[in-house]
């Protein structure tokens, strides 16, 4: 096709601008997909140039693959953040109130004690860590950057259906950013109520010093960071529905997609809860009214009684939404891992519809299950009784999940680049996060293990060994779609090695000390004697050390991020020979992604198609004639 | 590069092992647990779950990681150049839908019997609560009956951090918090509630061996949550229990003498003082 039809026959359109004209011929020329002519593309022609302009080019962007690269710098600087606080808390538990390095340099005029760590600002740092990997790391990178870079590529579109939306979206990240770092120097400091703020621990200002002010901001910053996320949901479901191009059915769609649209829609349905309960907890503390508070409640030196609200109310809202939350921060990096699994197996998916039912079955049963987390909250037992069986269930779709990935790699072509291990390391580490989840699924065992390190270590096999080991492979997989430019292969393999053994040593033992019952959020647990035992100070410092260890090795990561970003070899249109749309194009995509809306003739994995001379066959050339037939019938395989 | 599935073996391996360390060392374990031969041995019957679990859970680790590690040793390009063109199975989706289904109905079959045992309603045992344990930043204010047998009465007996109860004997607490949330977790005997406000919540539990024992606050209620320490002494018999309680009511009355008299003296005293200016 010409440049001239960029120009467009709609008159409203500004003139093509000279970049637009010579990204395209670039694209055109590397592209080699325009081959397949002939079906009608009438609609592709309304393509507006790339704005000229730096500050609206790469700044107040409305093109999605920016924005996504926007949201994947602002969630990696805020992932070392996170984990340099997270390194502080592992140094307190294994040498309890000794100085901490830098960090007792730091503060030490701040907490006059000599360098020794405050226990209130330990309750601010597991407080702070889990809110800034949950909220700012993990939710947007992966919806946000993975969500936004792929999906409209993903499925042949040239944009998100509202782009302006989606760029409000992401600059409503930066009051919540704002917001909560400026937590960290008002008086009191930083929320210290842990991320689920429990009232009344969060609500009341004399309850601790976190609660003073950084509460109000903690519950103001995830009020942006919400209606971001629904802005982004939003966006994501319209796109995902109304855009795709020609030929794209729903079940055509890669897993990755899938995930996004079923994670967009959890987020649509939770999040006005949790935003009701930020804005009634926010009213609790600033003008006076009592949805958490019960009746007649009146403490030592406040004014009367007050009340007449419900304590385990904020425990329902919170959890209705924060329990989905989970499937929010996991799905999308199944997603990922089965696309990157099935790619360098060279092998189709295994089971790609039961796959899609599953994560279907998952935000279904995650809208049921939160209940879980209130076993011993003092809610009716019998309704515990009735979580436990719905939280026993969703176990189901996750088991299908794993065997289906095992499938996959069986009796494949295993290619061991940067991003199959980090989505092998998903799948193994995924089972011990899921298993261990059954253990609190049993409301007596909960009884036990609930409050412990069991749920800390059962939450970091799901959300680091799952949602940052996907991260991560998506990393990898996309970088050169992302850039133009490839990551170091030997580096990278050096990383997960590194991430993988360190990861296991900082995180597995938490489930045995757990068992043991040392609870979470203790600033030191030696003051009770059951716990004050060789084995346990052994465990602490253990783990601390490999957490240390972990948090070094991401280093290599930065380093290799970084010089590739700049100096890395050029990719090309398709490095990893993957069959989905966004290879379709050049790397990294022109301003409007294809040339020509692509024609999508089967679904995104059909790998060593028999007929076919290589082993992957993209999504935008026809499968030969006779293995039609087989894609026709895949359940009978 | 099939050594590739050795790390994971490895790491498959190492796993299982941390559970076998707690044979050596009881502290890789669950703790002491002393709730097992009582009348309502709610500990025995808590880890006897935990370890049903932990062997089905152990075997379908232990299954899915062999088959993970097997497939990624077997299949490398290097052995497999080609991959099979499958898109799936039918018959093996419903296999492996079907049995986890049936493993997950049968535990949650399974332990429903121990958790309505252990928290309904309908399970409290039918004896009055031996204390009303309240909840503070960062205590554990516990009140026994005094001499009238009922709780809330000016004889009643306090203590700070200190609950005594019975051998053998099932005992029921009201627990009660004063300003935040706080959960009241005994590990040796597997019980666990939290504390809500505006609520008074029946906790039972007992104990087949006398000692003390660690009462925690498994719910985090502020600057000084790690250290709301209680201690928990659970004695022989019930003589033993009455013993230490007329002996704990005379020494508070005792205490509580003193302190008026002191007051008394301390303020004459600043009459005096006053005066002598």
């Amino acid at each position: 096709m010409s440049t001239n039809s960029l120009g467009s026959a709609d008159g409203n359109i500004e003139p093509v601008s000279e970049a637009t004209r010579a990204e395209a011929r670039a694209a055109s020329e590397g592209g080699g997909h325009g081959d397949h002519g002939g079906h009608g593309h009438g609609h592709d022609d309304h393509v507006h140039p790339a704005p000229s302009n730096f500050l609206t080019r790469y700044i107040f962007s409305t093109d999605h693959k920016i924005i996504g690269i926007q949201f994947l710098f602002s969630g990696l600087l805020f992932f070392i953040l996170g984990g340099l606080l997270a390194l502080a808390v592992r140094w307190q538990l294994a040498w309890p109130w000794s100085r901490v390095p830098i960090l007792s340099t730091i503060m030490e005029g701040e907490w006059k004690t000599g360098g020794q760590m405050p226990p209130e600002f330990y309750n601010k740092l597991f407080t702070m860590h889990a809110t800034v990997m949950i909220f700012f790391v993990i939710i947007p990178l992966l919806t946000g950057a993975f969500g936004n870079f792929l999906i409209p590529l993903m499925i042949g579109a040239r944009d998100m259906a509202f782009p302006k939306l989606n760029m409000l979206s992401y600059w409503f990240m930066w009051p919540a950013f704002i917001l909560m770092l400026q937590s960290f120097v008002v008086e009191g400091g930083a929320a210290e109520a842990g991320w689920t703020s429990y009232p009344l621990l969060a609500l009341f200002r004399w309850a601790t010093p976190g609660s003073l002010n950084g509460q109000t901001l903690w519950l103001m910053s995830l009020l942006f960071a919400g209606v971001s996320s629904m802005m982004g949901s939003i966006n994501y479901i319209t796109t995902i529905l109304m855009l795709r191009a020609p030929g794209m059915k729903l079940f055509r769609m890669p897993m990755t997609v899938w995930a996004l649209f079923i994670t967009a829609l959890l987020q649509a349905f939770a999040l006005p809860v949790l935003t009701s309960a930020l804005v009634m907890q926010l009213l609790d503390r600033t003008v006076g009214t009592n949805f958490f508070t019960p009746v007649a409640w009146s403490v030592a030196n406040q004014p009367g009684p007050v009340g007449g609200g419900q304590t385990i109310l904020w425990q329902h809202l919170f959890w209705f939404y924060s329990h989905p939350a989970v499937y929010i921060m996991i799905l999308p990096a199944m997603g990922i891992v089965s696309d990157v699994i099935s790619t360098f197996s060279r092998k189709p998916l295994f089971g790609y519809k039961p796959m899609v039912f599953a994560i279907a079955g998952i935000a279904f049963l995650g809208f049921i299950v939160w209940g879980h987390h209130m076993f011993q909250s003092g809610m009716n037992p019998a309704l515990g009784a009735t979580f436990m069986l719905s939280t026993m269930m969703i176990a189901l779709p996750s088991a299908i999940k794993t065997f289906n990935w095992i499938g996959t790699l069986w009796s494949g072509s295993i290619h061991f680049t940067t991003p199959m291990l980090f989505a092998i390391g998903f799948v193994s580490m995924f089972v011990i996060g899921g298993l261990s989840g059954i253990f609190m699924a049993a409301t007596p065992v909960d009884m036990h293990i609930h409050d412990t390190y069991f749920i800390v270590g059962h939450i970091h096999y799901v959300l680091f060994g799952g949602s940052t080991f996907g991260i991560f492979a998506a990393i990898y997989y996309w970088f050169p779609k992302m850039f133009g430019r490839m990551m170091d292969e030997r580096l990278g393999k050096i990383h997960f090695v590194l991430t993988f053994i360190f990861f296991n040593g900082t995180f597995f033992l938490m489930h045995i000390i757990g068992m043991h019952g040392h609870p979470r959020r203790i600033a030191t647990p030696y003051e009770y004697e059951f716990l004050n035992r060789p084995g346990i100070h052994f465990m602490n410092e253990f783990m601390t050390v490999n957490a240390l260890l972990l948090g070094a090795s991401q280093l290599i990561v930065v380093y290799n991020f970084v010089v590739s970003l700049f100096a890395g070899p050029r990719a090309s249109e398709n490095p990893w020979r993957a069959n989905t749309l966004e290879w379709a194009t050049a790397s990294p995509p022109p301003h409007y992604n294809f040339l020509k809306i692509p024609t999508v003739y089967h679904a995104a994995y059909e790998y060593s198609v028999p007929g076919v001379e290589e082993d992957y066959l993209p999504q935008t050339r026809p499968l030969p004639p006779a293995s039609q037939q087989m894609v026709l019938e895949p359940a009978r395989g | 590069m099939r050594y590739w599935s050795l790390l994971f073996l490895v790491t498959a391996v190492l796993v299982v092992a941390a559970f076998g360390v707690g044979a050596f060392d009881p502290s890789w374990w669950l703790p002491e647990n002393v709730s097992l031969h009582g009348p309502l041995h709610i500990g025995a019957e808590v880890d006897h779950l935990f370890i049903l679990i932990l062997v089905i859970t152990g075997l379908v680790f232990i299954g899915t990681q062999a088959a993970l590690v097997w497939t990624l040793w077997r299949y490398p390009r290097e052995f497999q150049p080609k991959a099979t063109y499958q898109h799936g199975s039918q018959r093996l989706e419903v296999v492996w839908t079907i049995i986890p289904a049936a493993i997950l109905v049968f535990i949650a079959l399974y332990q429903l019997g121990a958790w309505t045992d252990i928290k309904f309603r309908s399970a409290q045992p039918k004896v009055p609560p031996i204390a009303e344990v309240t909840a503070r930043q960062f205590q554990w204010l516990i009140r026994y009956p005094g001499p009238d047998g009922r709780i809330g009465t000016p004889d009643d007996l306090h203590t700070i951090n200190d609950l005594h109860f019975v051998k053998n004997e099932p005992t029921v607490i009201h627990l009660k918090t004063r300003d935040v949330l706080h959960s009241f977790f005994l590990p040796a005997m597997r019980i666990k509630q939290d504390a809500v406000p505006g609520l008074t919540i029946p906790v039972w539990f007992d104990a087949d061996r006398a000692g003390t024992y660690d009462l925690v606050c498994a719910e985090l209620c502020g600057w000084g949550h790690y250290k709301m320490r209680g201690v928990v002494t659970v004695h022989e018999t019930r003589r033993d229990f009455e013993e230490w309680a007329s002996r704990a009511l005379e020494e508070q009355n005792r205490s509580q003498l003193a302190t008026i008299g002191g007051t008394v003296a301390t303020a004459s005293a600043a009459t005096a003082d006053a005066g002598g200016n």
